[in-house]
């Protein structure tokens, strides 16, 4: 092997370094509108699984077009928003701003029962990152239609249960509301009873991902506490 | 490096390149590498084979691009060079599979990220092509590649059949009907544990067989 001098090494470190660099940027650049339907797709591919629908990769769109009809965007007393698009609205970056300020989405479907439907869209923390989902509320604004849940790393087969039907199910026909008080939902070690309203089982060996869990519904949805009330029938 | 003379492109010597990690000089089985992804992401086939095929590509083009400025590398960095040429193709692939197979891509969420640190391809850079030409090494890489991702397959294979009861998501053992003879998935063999006794099981088979690959006392 050859002798380089220093200044060889940093000269070549550099080109290979701005050439990565551009190989890079120009590789992100073109594949990003791909990237960002396949995002838009698995939205609302979840969207639709909280009403209990699944679709496969090819007719999402058009099964979302059909149940899902209206969308719009609340504030933290209830009222509409004007002028802003509820699919775009990104949770995350809402919840670094200051309650009065953030923009709560709102989804309509009617699925094939005929039950008037809003989906509400939740994010919080698990253990390793974020766990996000959607809440179907009955048009009680209370009984819960159905959940879908997701994650970005949880450890598979503890954590990352919370995406399984089987967790997900149990939360079918649970109530937020204690008449007017939100309660939530709350998530039980060692099961919770059958003839508990307001409760889960967690998932053995995923304790943190299920509180992460219950503190992501309870945040989320007491935003939309005054909405909530204004509105049940 | 002073051997002038043009070889033809599938010499024997480069078919060797290419057989060779396949079997007795298998990266997983003999050399033991890249034993943690094979545990990962073995579960169902298609993961399996989708990682198998990003690290056949990723092995076999970094390969090529070390061999090709293996002269220009300044030996103080060469390390640095190698990973970065390995993280460029790593990104590039996830970057890929992002845009064309966004299922495979979730499934397979971090451990197309730890390609980068699977020891297959910094041990091919280091041993094989800092010191030979690219197109050997391409094949190098190649036969590496196939070599993890044939064992990869098989253990994919064994746990999806046994242990969801599916070959590449068709539901066989539910078609056949055995189900109802009271048969039941084998929940064991998708726990991460199995897959190295799998493993354990093609070593020991393949050194029944080649007593060669027995180390001596």
């Amino acid at each position: 092997m050859k002798q380089f001098s220093n200044r060889y090494i940093f000269i070549f470190s550099s080109v290979m370094v701005v050439a990565v660099a551009t190989l890079l940027s120009l590789a992100a650049t073109l594949l990003q509108p791909a990237q960002e339907r396949n995002l838009e797709i698995e939205k609302k591919r979840n969207m639709l699984e909280s009403i209990n629908i699944s679709s496969t990769r090819g007719n999402t769109e058009d099964l979302y077009d059909k149940y899902i009809n209206e969308s719009f965007v609340i504030n933290s007393k209830g009222e509409p928003v004007d002028g802003v698009d509820a699919f775009t609205v990104v949770l995350k970056n809402e919840q670094k701003k200051p309650p009065e300020e953030q923009y709560l989405p709102i989804f309509r479907a009617v699925p094939d029962d005929g039950e008037k439907v809003i989906i509400i869209p939740v994010e919080g923390k698990g253990l390793w990152g974020p766990i996000y989902g959607y809440v179907a509320l009955k048009s009680d604004m209370n009984t819960i239609y159905g959940v879908n849940f997701d994650h970005k790393g949880e450890t598979p087969g503890l954590g990352a249960e919370i995406n399984t039907s089987a967790f997900e199910s149990q939360f079918h026909d649970k109530k937020l509301f204690d008449d007017e008080n939100f309660v939530s939902v709350q998530v039980i070690k060692g099961g919770a009873a059958d003839a508990d309203i307001h409760g889960v089982d967690a998932i053995s060996g995923g304790t943190i991902t299920s509180k992460g869990l219950q503190k992501m519904i309870f945040d989320c949805i007491q935003k939309y506490d005054d909405y909530l009330l204004k509105n049940r029938n | 490096m002073n051997n002038q003379e043009r070889e033809p492109i599938f010499s024997a010597k480069n078919l060797k390149l290419l057989t060779e990690p396949l079997g007795k000089n298998n990266p997983i089985t003999v050399q033991v590498l890249g034993i943690c992804s094979a545990l990962a992401v073995t579960v169902k086939l298609k993961p399996a084979i989708v990682m198998a095929l990003s690290v056949i590509i990723v092995t076999a083009v970094s390969n090529f691009v070390i061999a090709a400025i293996r002269q220009y590398i300044p030996d103080r960095i060469r390390i640095i060079v190698q990973l970065v040429v390995i993280a460029t193709m790593v990104i590039l692939v996830d970057q890929f599979l992002k845009a064309y197979v966004f299922d495979v891509s979730k499934q397979l969420s971090v451990f197309v990220g730890l390609i980068i640190t699977n020891c297959i391809l910094m041990g091919r850079l280091e041993a094989f092509a800092m010191g030979n030409k690219p197109w050997p090494s391409f094949i190098d890489g190649i036969g590496n590649g196939a070599g993890y991702g044939i064992i990869l397959v098989v253990v994919a294979f064994v746990r999806e059949f046994f242990g969801s009861g599916t070959i590449y998501g068709y539901p066989v053992f539910e078609k056949l009907g055995i189900y109802k003879a009271g048969y039941e998935n084998n929940g064991m063999i998708i726990l991460p544990p199995m897959a190295l006794i799998l493993v354990g099981l093609i070593i020991w088979l393949q050194r029944s067989r080649n007593r060669s690959l027995i180390e001596k006392q």
